[in-house]
């Protein structure tokens, strides 16, 4: 029964989307002046729809209705009612259903919210995302359908994968996808735009909003991972440069480029080819990251959905996307108004340009590293690996100029300025910061001219920001966001060259000695779980006075069968104390490696202070 | 204009050489198999993985170091047994050429681009 | 028109890309190193399991038979499974076998041997992996055929199955 409403539900939307594409390009072709009821009416009918067949997945899973073979596949009768929930969205056909529901919510608070912009431009809008909808349906209902059924019904399902039962990922999609999806209705309003000849500063200011709301949840999301990735793969690390991680990535830099670059769009009324490139870039790459993560094309750790013949069908459904806007960008070049002014050299809107070039160059990075072992397999059948090394060879050495003109850039003034005056004092506080740096990384043993120089700019660029504080000017939103980036540069760099890890097997009573530490290995006790067995080791960490007690955890789960290793970690403002066992052959010993991390939480601190700036900037909280 | 090409360009020289010969200066294990995948692991390096491939794989490691061999031989040792794709680091060759080239002739398309709408006058 | 020309470019670029990545979809998924007729690293020694002595590969490799290499352990459950195969490849075929014992508690292995069946005409140990790593291998079981020229014809990763069975067999016979 449910499932037939769930599936009839989207049914409804797929009808639904093919009225609203029919009616909205006639209207538009009409220049019809006022929008019809049934828009309203329509999209209304849709997003209920979306949103009962989406509960319906949802009651589903809570009520492990086995009779749905996604449930059966992805569930499990002893699965935590959080995680059930949750499991609704932690599967490939699920997840889809969440795209939806993010395309058409958004698409309804568009309508609603834009009732002050020209007509024809909201109706091009609908025309373009729902397009878009139509074309999710399709996939869904023909290749990914999470209302299939299964008879007999079974009495137990397969389980979920434990590592995903966690808070930290059972939100992060739903975030994630707020933040990439989000970039649709960008995407569509820009190409409604281009063809209605608005694309100046006035639409500027409405659009921003959905720039910074994609923006917001993007960044959120993508911290979420992180912080997941760190406690829960048991390793320290919280950025592996895996293709999933980069995918989510490319967006943002892309959607970073666009806030500023809308920025001097609603300002000064130029960039606006550039801006509406960027807008159907940054969708199109959202789009080539659900290809990518979802066709099995790339080996990864977050293996999605491996399936060819789906990539088939999103690989074609991205390709008509992008060549739709490349047609519509190119046939309405003209739409363009005509100031082809030329930025002064030392102007805000240069260095604006200035940020986005070096976005466009960390995307270009990240996205040839990503999709390279692909096309040179196809081309030449060789196989390489591209991992962290090539990133941060690339990417590390563009941060130095970069922090040097994000330092200067928000105190320049718009139009024109010049850069006699503030000569001295840049002067003396960059030789301060320099000073400051060569002390620091004097003190350990890392490699003298590089690291000074990056941690030179970086407090060059987190001084001038302080200094911006003392300013009357607006734009608060902009110091923190741009504070939170130079702490999370600072927090990187600390946190990278004062790290230290040592590891060893130990069996219970050992205890091992470091600098003026010594962890001691005191017991192992075995507990039960709600669905699985529990090995907690018991370890005391002494340095001098201080005592830090860790209990890590080896999880043992029967469905399926796997063994997780779960760090313990004793989280200050300070530092963080990492500490994680794992099981090995040799009876009685595991492994045990400890890591101290020096300001470990600021580098999350920071992503959330940045994402604080974008949320003041929404509300508007940034002006007087 | 050409003040701050040259900035830049000065920076970036300094950058890269320094980043260059930093990697040839740490030849001790975590290094190397903070470089070398994990094979039957899903994305997992040899130095993070406990796997018995990984853990071999670094008893391996330590005796080619203990026997003299650098950084470089072990590479291409391993390479030669597991194909190129054990190193996360890839090569610079003719199969890579785009691979490491292209951000860079990216970056200084764009940088022309922004010359040519930017003024002084 | 500029514009025509670089609409054109653009245009055949993201084309180009799609078919590329087309023909991406459809490539192996997991990788498995090619043998491609590599050479057997067969100048390592390893000790032998009974009577502790050091052997060098090489000496154990038959001319004229097809010889077989197959990494085993006695706590691999995959191993279980294949074992059958081997012991009948042994008893019905003229083929050499060297068992390699990997990363195990000789007690163990040899009770594994002594329950179930020895089919190996020689069985090496290689008590921390290192060994199987000069050979290229990835883990527990595989399974490597050698020929006459000491170059690896076939390699399999993972258990035996049935098709891998009739595939040796029909190697042996040419």
């Amino acid at each position: 029964m449910i499932n037939q409403i769930g599936a009839y539900s989207l049914y409804v939307c797929l009808f639904a989307s093919v009225y609203l594409i029919f009616k909205s390009y006639i209207s538009s072709k009409n220049f019809d002046k006022k929008i019809d009821q049934t828009f309203f009416a329509t999209l209304s009918v849709q997003l209920f729809m979306t949103i009962l067949s989406f509960f319906t997945l949802v009651f589903a899973f809570v009520f492990s209705d086995f009779s749905n073979i996604t449930v059966f596949n992805n569930s499990h009768t002893l699965k935590p009612l959080f995680y059930k929930i949750s499991g609704t969205w932690g599967n490939h056909e699920g997840s889809l259903l969440l795209w939806l529901l993010v395309l058409t919510i958004f698409l309804y608070i568009f309508f609603v919210t834009s009732k002050n912009m020209n007509i024809r431009y909201r109706i091009l809008t609908i025309l373009f995302q729902e397009i878009i909808i139509f074309g999710f349906l399709l996939f869904i209902l023909f290749t990914s359908n999470p209302f299939l059924s299964i008879f007999p019904i079974p009495k137990e399902g397969l389980g979920l994968n434990p590592i995903l039962q966690d808070p930290a990922l059972a939100i992060h999609p739903p975030l994630l996808y707020v933040g990439y999806v989000g970039t649709s209705i960008i995407f569509s309003a820009s190409l409604a735009a281009l063809i209605t000849k608005s694309v100046d500063n006035i639409w500027a200011s409405h659009i921003k909003n959905w720039i910074l709301i994609s923006w917001i949840f993007l960044s959120v999301g993508i911290l979420l991972g992180s912080i997941w990735a760190y406690y829960e793969l048991g390793w320290g690390g919280f950025w592996f440069w895996d293709p999933v991680e980069n995918v989510s990535l490319m967006p943002w830099f892309c959607l970073t480029a666009l806030l500023h670059s809308i920025i001097v769009l609603k300002n000064r009324n130029v960039f606006h080819s550039w801006t509406v490139i960027l807008s159907i870039t940054t969708f199109s790459l959202s789009m080539s990251g659900t290809f990518l993560v979802r066709s099995g094309i790339l080996n990864s750790i977050h293996t999605f959905a491996n399936d060819p013949s789906r990539g088939v069908f999103i690989l074609t459904f991205l390709l008509f996307l992008v060549l739709l806007a490349v047609f519509v960008f190119f046939f309405n070049q003209k739409n363009f108004p005509d100031t082809y002014q030329r930025s002064f050299l030392v102007s805000r809107e240069t260095g604006i340009l200035i940020n986005n070039w070096f976005m466009m160059f960390f995307l270009s990075v990240v996205l040839v590293g990503t999709a390279y072992p692909i096309f040179l397999e196809v081309i030449n059948d060789a196989k390489i690996s591209v991992g962290p090394p090539f990133y941060h060879k690339l990417i590390v050495p563009f941060l130095i100029p970069f922090l040097f003109f994000m330092a200067l850039g928000p105190n320049i003034k718009w139009i024109k300025d010049t850069i006699q005056k503030r000569n001295i004092s840049q002067i003396i506080i960059f030789f301060l910061c320099f000073v400051i740096s060569f002390f620091i990384v004097f003190n350990t043993n890392t490699n003298y001219l590089f690291s000074t120089l990056l941690f030179t700019f970086s407090f060059y660029l987190f001084f001038n920001v302080i200094n911006s504080f003392k300013k009357k000017n607006s734009n608060l939103s902009q110091k923190i966001s741009h504070l939170g980036f130079s702490i999370f540069m600072l927090s990187i760099l600390f946190n990278g060259i004062l790290s230290k890890e040592n590891s060893a097997n130990m069996k219970v009573g050992d205890e091992i000695n470091f600098l003026n530490k010594k962890l001691i290995f005191e017991n192992v006790k075995v507990e039960s779980d709600s669905n699985f067995k529990k090995l907690i080791g018991e370890f005391k960490l002494k340095e001098n006075e201080k005592i830090i007690h860790f209990r890590p955890e080896i999880r043992v789960y029967s469905q399926p069968e796997t063994i997780t290793s779960e760090a313990d970690i004793s989280s200050t403002l300070f530092s963080d104390n990492f500490l994680v066992f794992s099981l090995i052959k040799n009876d009685g010993f595991f492994n045990v490696r400890y890591q101290h991390k020096p300001l470990m939480i600021w580098i999350w601190i920071s992503v959330l202070l940045m994402s604080i700036g974008g949320v003041l900037s929404f509300f508007k909280l940034n002006e007087k | 204009m050409k003040k701050i090409t040259l900035i830049i360009v000065i920076l970036l020289i300094t950058a890269f050489h320094s980043n260059i010969s930093f990697a040839d200066q740490k030849k001790n294990i975590d290094h190397i198999t903070k470089n070398l995948r994990c094979l039957i692991c899903q994305g997992q390096s040899v130095y993070d993985s406990q796997s018995d491939f990984a853990l071999s794989m670094k008893k391996l490691i330590r005796n080619k170091i203990k026997a003299g061999n650098t950084e470089e031989e072990i590479y291409i040792f391993l390479k030669e047994k597991y194909g190129e794709w054990i190193v996360y680091e890839p090569e610079v060759n003719k199969n890579t050429i785009f691979l490491w080239g292209l951000p860079l002739i990216l970056f200084i398309f764009g940088g022309l681009l922004i010359i040519r709408k930017v003024t002084i006058k | 028109m500029k514009n025509n020309k670089i609409f054109y470019f653009v245009v055949i670029l993201i084309i180009a890309i799609f078919f590329v990545l087309l023909l991406g979809l459809k490539e192996e998924k997991n990788y498995s190193p090619q043998s491609d007729f590599k050479k057997l690293n067969s100048s390592i020694s390893l000790k032998e399991l009974y009577s502790g002595k050091n052997i060098f590969l090489n000496d154990l490799l038959i001319n004229n038979e097809l010889n077989l290499i197959n990494i085993w352990a006695s706590w691999c459950l995959p191993c279980k499974a294949e074992h059958p195969y081997l012991i009948n490849l042994n008893e019905k075929f003229d083929i050499n076998l060297i068992g390699i014992n990997y990363k195990d508690n000789l007690e163990n292995s040899k009770n594994f041997l002594s329950d179930l069946g020895n089919p190996y005409d020689e069985v090496l140990i290689d008590k921390d992996g290192t060994k199987s790593i000069e050979l290229g291998a990835i883990g527990v079981p595989e399974t490597y055929l050698i020929n006459n020229e000491n170059k690896i014809i076939k390699k399999f990763i993972g258990p035996l199955d049935l098709d891998d069975y009739e595939n040796i067999i029909n190697l042996i016979k040419k």
